[in-house]
């Protein structure tokens, strides 16, 4: 194997920000994933079809839980609100070629340091309450997965299944916590920490019924998006994440670079937790445990890694997600159809990444087309 | 009636633990071996796993045979194999990636049909009594072994002499190993690997049968916490070795009883982190064998995920 081949990209084919590239390759990086989007769409309507279901009934519930309404709009807006921060926990790290898909352990344990936190901090003024749990959840998260980032860099030990062990052993350590040392003894049915104190609570933004968190995520997103393409430490990691090797003859701090970004990711999925805690649950317990981590891994690579595009992504898994009520009671189907509609977008996506490069040859000079 | 045995239940828990528990891991870990060998990766065998405990419980279900049940969830798991193996034959696409969207789509549909095989029972699998001679009957129940762990040893040795003995074994080494000189050398690399991922996907399916129709002899949507993917990262400790995944399975297994075996003594205390002794061991497991700057030791060149 030539050096050349040895300096490639860790990961090899994953989809790269596309930035400074050729029009025809910005025109790609937007037909290709719709292309995938429909195509994932008609197959799903095939299985459907296969099961003996309607997929017109199908597609028209969904539009219809998901987005054609008001109230149905609100609804998705709240369940997009944590999968925007579990999807930037995929995406930070992707920018510099690394697969972390372990946020759902970074959420559950934001949000049981939220609610220690904020059990903790009873009477204190709301603000340095919200405050305190918000930087307790991003400071777990951040701790949690840039534990990974570190594993990944000083050891090389990799992160897609370290990520996943560690988000098993988050997952054992709420509940260890919830049911042990931080439960009210109040909560019998369902073992939970303490309620938080209700000025702790994060409520709906004026006008609607949707909670902050979905700005929070939403501002997430977009600043991560403008400290990747518009910042110099945004240069650095796309350097670095395109030829690590080469970043590191250049005197880029490549080491740095990983552990901050995969504490970032960590801080955003910690976040997430938190919100969960403060706007939804009111308290840390298992109902965390609700797959958003990896709900957020799809919507990263629908998203192409681009923190911009996590937004419609995550719109349209979380309409999805909230219409999945609907669908099951008007026709009958098992709660599992979401997931088997989120697996054949998800496979659907990867294998269109096959297509870049050869869909508009005419369009201008491609990067990197072989493998 | 049971003997009071006192602490020495534990370790004889364990033991019966281990036996029961490894041989998932085991199926799982020869499986993904092979495939690891051929040079690609399969993350998708937990989704695999899920599905094969499905498909083998509906199997047995409708047919009354239990070994039917495992040869429908072995050939379940050959398609997964296959799907895999074949997407990740189009160029610029990623196997861990897929991977990952096969894990999720595998339980989905798993989960998907699944739902009216929760209710009925399905003829299980049958055990043989090794410790029949014993009149502890601790000791009887933890010597209860499943006929598929000895095939499991069995296919271990068969793949170690594989590798190692036959034209086979050594052409998906090779592959695994340097795609240019098996391409120099006159043979295709993409049927090799999607053979092997196939191959995977068929041990991954059998052990999800062994979930369902074993131990813990059920189907319902927990039935896999991990296992799959916790014998992905088992592979990489045993050095890729048949012999050594065995070994690392046994490890596993026993780790994975811990919990269980002192909550059958009493201890309760703490035991969500016992539960979650299988996942830190395989992450100290990883980070005493990687290494920062070199591939690991034994690892087909060809692999994405030593590089």
């Amino acid at each position: 194997m030539s050096e050349i081949q040895q300096a490639a990209p860790i990961i090899r084919g994953l989809p790269r920000p596309l930035i400074g590239e050729t029009a025809g390759r910005r025109l790609e990086a937007v037909l290709i994933p719709i292309l995938a989007l429909i195509a994932g769409l008609g197959l799903f309507g095939v299985f459907i079809a296969l099961v003996g279901k309607s997929p017109e009934d199908f597609y028209y519930l969904v539009y219809r839980g998901g987005f054609g309404t008001w109230f149905s709009l609100q609804n998705t807006m709240t369940r997009t609100a944590p999968l925007l921060l579990t999807a930037l926990c995929v995406a930070l790290p992707a920018q510099l070629g690394l697969v972390v898909i372990g946020g759902e352990g970074a959420f559950v344990l934001g949000g049981l340091a939220a609610a220690a936190v904020g059990t903790w901090l009873a009477g204190a003024p709301a603000a340095v309450g919200i405050i305190a749990m918000a930087l307790a959840g991003m400071a777990l998260g951040g701790l949690w997965i840039g534990i990974v980032g570190a594993l990944r860099h000083y050891r090389g030990v990799n992160e897609t299944i370290s990520s996943l062990l560690m988000a098993y052993i988050a997952i054992a350590l709420m509940q260890h916590f919830v049911e042990g040392p931080l439960r009210d003894p109040a909560s019998l049915n369902k073992p939970s920490t303490t309620p938080l104190p209700t000025a702790f609570r994060v409520g709906d933004m004026p006008g609607m019924d949707v909670h902050w968190g979905f700005a929070i995520g939403v501002l997430a997103c977009l600043v991560a998006g403008f400290v990747l393409s518009r910042t110099t430490f945004g240069f650095a990691a796309r350097i670095a994440g395109g030829n690590a090797r080469a970043a590191a003859v250049q005197g880029l701090p490549v080491g740095r670079l990983i552990l901050a970004f995969t504490a970032a990711a960590g801080a955003a999925a910690g976040l997430a937790g938190m919100i969960d805690v403060a706007a939804v649950q009111g308290s840390a317990n298992a109902s965390l445990i609700a797959g958003y981590g990896y709900t957020g891994i799809l919507i990263a690579f629908l998203a192409r890694q681009n923190p911009i595009a996590i937004i419609p992504m995550a719109l349209l898994i979380g309409g999805i997600e909230a219409a999945g009520g609907l669908v099951q009671r008007r026709m009958d189907l098992p709660d599992a159809t979401v997931l088997v509609l989120q697996g054949i977008l998800f496979v659907a996506i990867l294998v269109s990444e096959t297509l870049s490069g050869r869909l508009l040859p005419a369009l201008g000079p491609t990067r990197g087309g072989a493998k | 009636m049971s003997a009071d045995l006192g602490l020495w239940a534990v370790p004889l828990a364990v033991l019966g633990g281990m036996l029961r528990v490894s041989t998932p891991f085991l199926f799982v870990s020869l499986g993904e071996c092979v495939t690891e060998k051929s040079g690609r990766i399969n993350l998708g065998l937990e989704g695999t796993l899920v599905f094969g405990a499905m498909a083998g419980y509906g199997g047995s279900l409708i047919t009354g045979s239990p070994w039917l049940g495992v040869l429908v969830a072995g050939l379940a798991g050959v398609l997964f194999g296959l799907m895999h193996g074949l997407l990740c034959s189009l160029p610029r696409v990623n196997d861990i990636a897929v991977g990952i969207a096969m894990m999720l789509l595998g339980t989905g549909v798993a989960f998907f049909f699944g739902k009216p095989l929760i209710q009925p029972a399905a003829p299980m699998l049958p055990a043989i009594p090794f410790g029949a001679w014993s009149s502890l009957p601790q000791l009887r129940s933890a010597l209860e072994v499943s006929p598929l762990f000895l095939i499991g040893i069995v296919v271990a040795a068969l793949l170690a002499f594989m590798f190692k003995r036959t034209r086979l074994g050594l052409v998906i080494r090779m592959v695994g190993d340097s795609a240019d000189a098996a391409r120099a050398m006159g043979y295709s690399i993409l049927p090799v690997r999607i053979g092997a991922t196939a191959f995977g996907g068929f041990m991954a399916g059998v052990a999800g049968a062994y979930l369902s129709l074993y131990y813990p002899g059920s189907w319902n949507e927990h039935i896999s916490s991990g296992q799959g993917l916790i014998a992905v990262a088992l592979v990489i400790f045993a050095r890729w070795n048949p012999f050594a995944c065995f070994g690392a399975a046994l490890l596993f297994g026993g780790a994975g009883a811990l919990g269980p075996a002192l909550q059958s003594v009493g201890v309760t205390e703490g035991y969500y982190l016992f539960y979650a002794a299988p996942y830190v061991l395989t992450l100290v497991i990883l980070f005493f064998t990687s290494s920062r700057n070199r591939a690991l030791e034994g690892a087909p060149r060809e692999l994405s995920i030593t590089k």
